[in-house]
């Protein structure tokens, strides 16, 4: 895996709290065997009227042309709350976005995404209000996220955002995660030896 | 140095000091069909093997048919997912309970039915109610893919140290008031983010007077707080449920391990970053009117005005859950009438669930034009409610008796609601379209969702004797 580091990009804003992952990626997506094609059902129940991929909702911002090819999404508190799945992550990824930026998420999602290289930024709501005034005047508007300065800017806005060290590490290298484990196999060997006796 | 339960199953089980991070050994990983096939690919991939298939515990539950046997009963995307599950544990060794053996069933039914799960253990599992297990005083928890994967393959897991919340409930519960109503009382007062970055543990006389499987519902739902895990701290009720389970620890063993379960409490002067007291008098049959598990209310009282909460988002969340839900703000919770009844998940389907629900269900028939179904959580639970004859009530009743699964607590099968059908259901989460797109969930107890059956209507199940 490639680390990340500056993303740069237009923004889709998505205006609401407590988004779960039912809604990020409904359960009937969740039958595959593979981590790639979610992105199509990213949001399926809002994103499309009926259930039905013909009849996009207009109203949803991410069918709103203006938000074509944004690589951030902007959203509230709690986001990726409810099931594990990381498929939620696997969606977002996949529809293109390469950073959430929201006022917190829920720990399995934020974990979850890190795992897979999806910056996840989080900002207090008075700092979001102006980002979301930024973008919902004016769509074409560019936002950076730079991982190594920790810094969010718009325009004349410039804002940072707290990250702990191993995630920013783990982000910005792009770290085989199970590998760098397998290498303390003498400590887990060590740990097994002298574990309880009946587990 | 006082410390709290979670931090003494925790400092037992550091294989290394990462600094921010803690290398923690995990000592049962139960995996099921969902959320594992990419952590195989990824394994395979790299010709990486799996360390220890003897902790690791399969099983069939969300993807399968609660009507049928056949893997391919919910077509070939489902098909090919569950045999994916048994290619994988064979060629990796790994123990698997497969539709139509003996011990299948919801994960978190058949960890602890198999003695699987046992205080003072890590236990992880690729679905956010693996906090069931806390209720043995385990550390358990959701993980992603990602992580079943790094599980798999090194049998520890890189976690960072959660905050700890004590809740404590202590008073006498009402007659009436289940395990259930506890849990949706407590997420009802801290929200349904109110614990987010913490371990819950629950104490209090109210707690303790629980059954095992009680338990297990009010820590099943620790995530819909937003909480890592819960725990509750084991007792004498913990290793009688234990002993003589399939995978208790052996009679070798036995006295050693009931001492070192019976060291797992928090010390008296621990500290705990937030602590929340509930009086267990207080607490009514809970009913959810919202489009998530923090909107609830009790049975007798009226869904909220979203002008009278404080903050925007609140407010906003309850407009949109009215306008979901198709409720109107103020409206009495028994005016409420349901189409649909599911009594089933890893919340609550275990035998006590059924036998509380088949109670109420003996009152009377479910009401014309109320469909009501009934998921044993297990084949054992399944074979035991049998032995009981509770099948013949739920059926005399009008309830349809099915096979074990996840079923309609998330309808990866065909359980599935539609647009607009209103259901009062035993299940852990009434999000939009959990239950099919543009189905509304409302969470209750098995009692209160029997009594739902038979009037057709949200009914305080206390008053059930009256009304029938």
């Amino acid at each position: 895996m490639t680390g990340i580091n500056i993303v740069s990009g237009t923004v889709a804003p998505l205006d609401q709290a407590n988004i779960d992952t039912d809604q990020i990626i409904p359960k009937q997506f969740l039958t595959g065997v593979t981590r790639t094609g979610y992105g199509i059902n990213l949001f399926h129940d809002w994103r499309y009227s009926d259930g039905n991929k013909n009849t996009p909702n207009p109203d949803f911002p991410l069918n709103k042309p203006q938000y074509n090819g944004a690589k951030i999404l902007l959203t509230r508190e709690n986001f990726g709350c409810g099931s594990s799945r990381e498929h939620a992550p696997w969606a977002l990824a996949d529809f293109g976005f390469d950073c959430i930026i929201a006022t917190s998420f829920a720990d399995i999602f934020y974990g979850n995404s890190i795992n897979n290289q999806l910056l996840v930024v989080t900002l207090p709501n008075n700092e979001l209000d102006q980002l979301f005034e930024k973008v919902n005047s004016d769509s074409k508007v560019l936002v950076t996220v730079n991982l190594t300065s920790q810094t969010v800017e718009c325009e004349e806005l410039s804002f940072s955002f707290d990250i702990s060290s191993h995630h920013k590490t783990n982000l910005l290298k792009g770290l085989d995660a199970i590998g760098q484990t397998l290498e303390l196999d003498e400590q887990i060997k060590s740990f097994e030896d002298k574990r309880l006796s009946w587990l | 140095m006082p410390t709290t339960l979670y931090q003494k199953i925790v400092n037992t089980h550091v294989v290394e000091d990462l600094g921010e991070d803690l290398l923690l050994y995990i000592d049962r990983h139960l995996i099921h069909e969902v959320t594992t096939p990419q952590a195989f690919s990824g394994l395979n991939e790299k010709g990486r093997k799996v360390r220890r298939p003897d902790l690791t515990f399969g099983t069939m539950d969300h993807s399968i048919s609660t009507k049928s046997l056949a893997l391919d009963a919910c077509g070939p995307q489902n098909e090919l997912q569950l045999n994916t599950l048994a290619v994988n544990c064979a060629q990796h060794g790994i123990e698997l309970y497969p539709v139509g053996h003996k011990n299948q069933g919801i994960v978190h039914v058949i960890g602890p039915q198999q003695g699987l799960i046992q205080p003072g253990m890590t236990v992880v599992c690729g679905d956010s109610h693996t906090a069931t297990h806390g209720a043995f005083g385990a550390l358990a928890f959701g993980i992603g893919t990602s992580q079943v994967e790094h599980v798999l393959a090194t049998q520890t897991l890189k976690q960072s140290r959660a905050k700890s919340m004590l809740v404590n409930v202590n008073g006498k519960l009402p007659l009436g008031v289940t395990a259930k109503d506890i849990i949706l009382a407590i997420i009802g007062k801290i929200g349904h983010a109110g614990a987010t970055g913490h371990v819950i543990e629950y104490a209090g006389d109210a707690i303790t007077a629980l059954s095992m499987e009680e338990r297990m519902t009010v820590c099943n739902m620790s995530i819909e707080a937003g909480a890592k895990a819960g725990l509750i701290a084991p007792d004498q009720k913990t290793i009688d449920y234990i002993k003589g389970r399939e995978y208790a620890p052996s009679d070798a063993h036995w006295d050693q391990a009931v001492a070192y379960w019976k060291s797992l409490y928090s010390d008296d002067d621990a500290q705990f970053d937030t602590i929340v007291d509930l009086a267990a008098q207080d607490i009514e049959p809970q009913v959810t009117w919202g489009t998530n598990p923090g909107q609830v209310v009790g049975i007798n009282q009226h869904v909220p005005l979203p002008s009278s909460f404080q903050d925007s988002v609140s407010k906003d969340s309850a407009n949109k859950a009215l306008a979901y839900m198709g409720l109107e703000a103020g409206q009495a919770i028994t005016n409420i009438s349901v189409s649909h009844v599911f009594i089933g998940s890893c919340t609550n389907s275990r035998i006590e669930d059924l036998r509380a629900a088949a109670k109420v269900a003996a009152l009377g028939e479910v009401l014309e034009g109320v469909t009501a179904i009934v998921v044993p959580g297990s084949v054992q639970v399944k074979q035991q409610a049998e032995d009981e004859k509770l099948d013949v009530i739920f059926k005399k009743s009008g309830f349809e008796w099915r096979l074990p699964g996840c079923s309609m607590c998330l309808g990866m099968n065909d359980d599935i609601l539609q647009p607009g059908e209103r259901c009062a259901s035993t299940s852990n989460r009434n999000f939009e379209g959990r239950q099919g797109r543009g189905a509304r969930t409302h969470l209750v107890s098995p009692e209160m969702a029997a009594a739902a059956a038979i009037t057709g209507k949200f009914t305080d199940v206390r008053k059930m004797g009256e009304q029938v």
